[in-house]
């Protein structure tokens, strides 16, 4: 499915937009750091909780849930908050 | 703490090509917004800038491994993302992230675990350990690497022991960035002795490869009210041994500045003898490379509401020439008066030439180093962003 990357990890994807698959939310993250090492652990700590300042929507309906089921039609989209200074 | 890099012998030359060949100091930078590398000439007046590494990243510490003087770490993450561990094998001109970086071990269904929110020191292991290195976190936690900071697996108990986890305090018990543990220091004699700080938390050692540990603490003073016995209350900012004397270490803590002189466990006060109008407290300590009664400070204002900026906006360090008895102001060179500046724990440190140069970084972006030991000072560079550690590694010229 496609998976919309912020600019902030574009360095493991060089592109604003990958492949990813699987049947859960988490299983297309694990999918997406077999194909860009280390990016996974940019977004979800090793407790397997989201970080604070990473949001991941499918179909523009924020998910807070790893194993939230997915389709292959879905479209995932992670965005980093717009803070900092 | 300044490393020297040493190589295999070059077979191929005369002894007098040896001699003319001149050592250059490499100095890292790692700032809030990046990391540089400033490569000095063998007179170490004129320096080239390599940088910016990471633009935008947060580099906590960027470290030279003084056993090939080519590999460096950097401890890395952004405002958003999570840490990671990044790592060069030719100098700082490409870099890779490490496969495993620092991270704690799952907690079990139902408990809570602990996520590293930052890597905040990085430690070469022993001479005699290749690709060894530590790392301690934010939270506290103490990370090693057998494989040249590639992957890093949880070192020791202490990350999971309960006695620890009560001594690390909460997030609210640490400093305003996060409770840190630092100060990961090898006895150069015996790879298995190990020192480690943290704020909060205390000073602790393990003589047995980190299977366990014990804390010193005594002669320690902690904020007034608290009980000096609880390891929880004692926040050390900043641990060295003296490479000529590995039986010294002096310890710049939020309450005083202290020497300790092994086997003895009791901490001496030794900043009592600093200017009263200056006081004793600081972020780092900084040990001469052959000398264990030379070491300096850099003072900060630690009264009222702890300002933590230069006493009175007059920089200056303070060196002290026989193991704290007394202590000589050092400003020369540096602004005379309306510099509101801090130089955080990791931010000064000393190369190994002679007479041995100090840098240090400041909170401001500034960059200042000084040839002689601490009698002049001179900016290397400014306009930096917030400069979080400086450290200083000889290269012999290739």
């Amino acid at each position: 499915m496609k998976v919309l990357i912020p600019s902030a990890l574009r360095s493991y994807t060089e592109h604003g937009e990958a492949e990813g698959s699987g049947a859960t939310l988490g299983a297309v993250l694990a999918d997406l750091d077999r194909r860009y090492a280390g990016i996974r652990f940019r977004m979800i700590d090793e407790q397997d909780r989201i970080r604070r300042h990473i949001r991941i929507f499918v179909n523009g309906e924020q998910v807070r849930d790893l194993s939230q089921p997915l389709r292959a039609t879905d479209e995932v989209t992670i965005v980093q908050a717009l803070s900092g200074g | 703490m300044a490393r020297k890099i040493s190589k295999p012998a070059d077979r191929t030359r005369g002894p007098t090509t040896r001699a003319r060949r001149a050592r250059r100091v490499l100095v890292a930078v790692a700032t809030r917004k990046g990391a540089w590398l400033y490569h000095g000439d063998a007179a170490r007046k004129t320096w080239r800038a390599d940088g910016p590494h990471f633009l935008g990243h947060v580099i906590s510490h960027l470290v030279l491994d003084p056993r090939d003087g080519r590999t460096l770490l950097a401890a890395a993450k952004t405002g958003h993302l999570g840490p990671t561990v990044f790592r060069s094998t030719d100098l700082g001109r490409t870099w890779k992230e490490a496969a495993r970086p620092p991270a704690f071990a799952k907690a079990a269904d139902g408990k809570e675990g602990r996520s590293v929110d930052h890597t905040f020191w990085l430690t070469p292991g022993h001479a005699g350990e290749a690709g060894v290195w530590y790392a301690g976190t934010s939270p506290q936690g103490l990370f090693r690497s057998g494989d040249g900071g590639v992957t890093w697996q949880p070192f020791s108990p202490i990350n999971d022991d309960p006695q620890y986890r009560k001594w690390m305090g909460t997030v609210q018990d640490g400093t305003p960035d996060g409770p840190k543990l630092h100060s990961i220091i090898v006895d150069p004699r015996d790879a298995a002795h190990l020192y480690f700080a943290m704020s909060g938390g205390g000073v602790h050692e393990s003589v047995d490869g980190g299977r366990t540990w014990a804390p010193i603490l005594k002669g320690l003073e902690v904020v007034e009210g608290f009980d000096r016995a609880e390891a929880t209350f004692h926040d050390p900012h900043c641990v060295r041994l003296c490479p000529s004397n590995p039986d010294r270490l002096y310890q710049q803590n939020h309450c005083g500045i202290y020497r300790l002189d092994r086997p003895s466990d009791t901490w001496v006060r030794i900043g009592k003898t600093m200017p009263r109008q200056v006081g004793d407290i600081g972020f780092p300590m900084v040990v001469h490379p052959r000398d264990a009664d030379t070491a300096w400070v850099f003072p900060m204002d630690g009264t009222a509401v702890w300002p933590r900026t230069s006493p009175q906006g007059r920089p200056a360090a303070y060196a002290t020439r026989n193991g704290g008895k007394t202590w000589q102001r050092l400003d020369a060179g540096l602004p005379a008066s309306q510099a509101w500046w801090t130089v955080k724990r990791q931010a000064m440190t000393a190369d190994a030439a002679d007479p041995v140069g100090l840098y240090l970084g400041t909170t401001s972006g500034e960059l200042w180093m000084s040839r002689d030991e601490g009698r002049r000072w001179a900016c290397m560079a400014r306009h930096l962003p917030e400069i979080y550690a400086v450290e200083a590694a000889e290269l012999r010229s290739r």
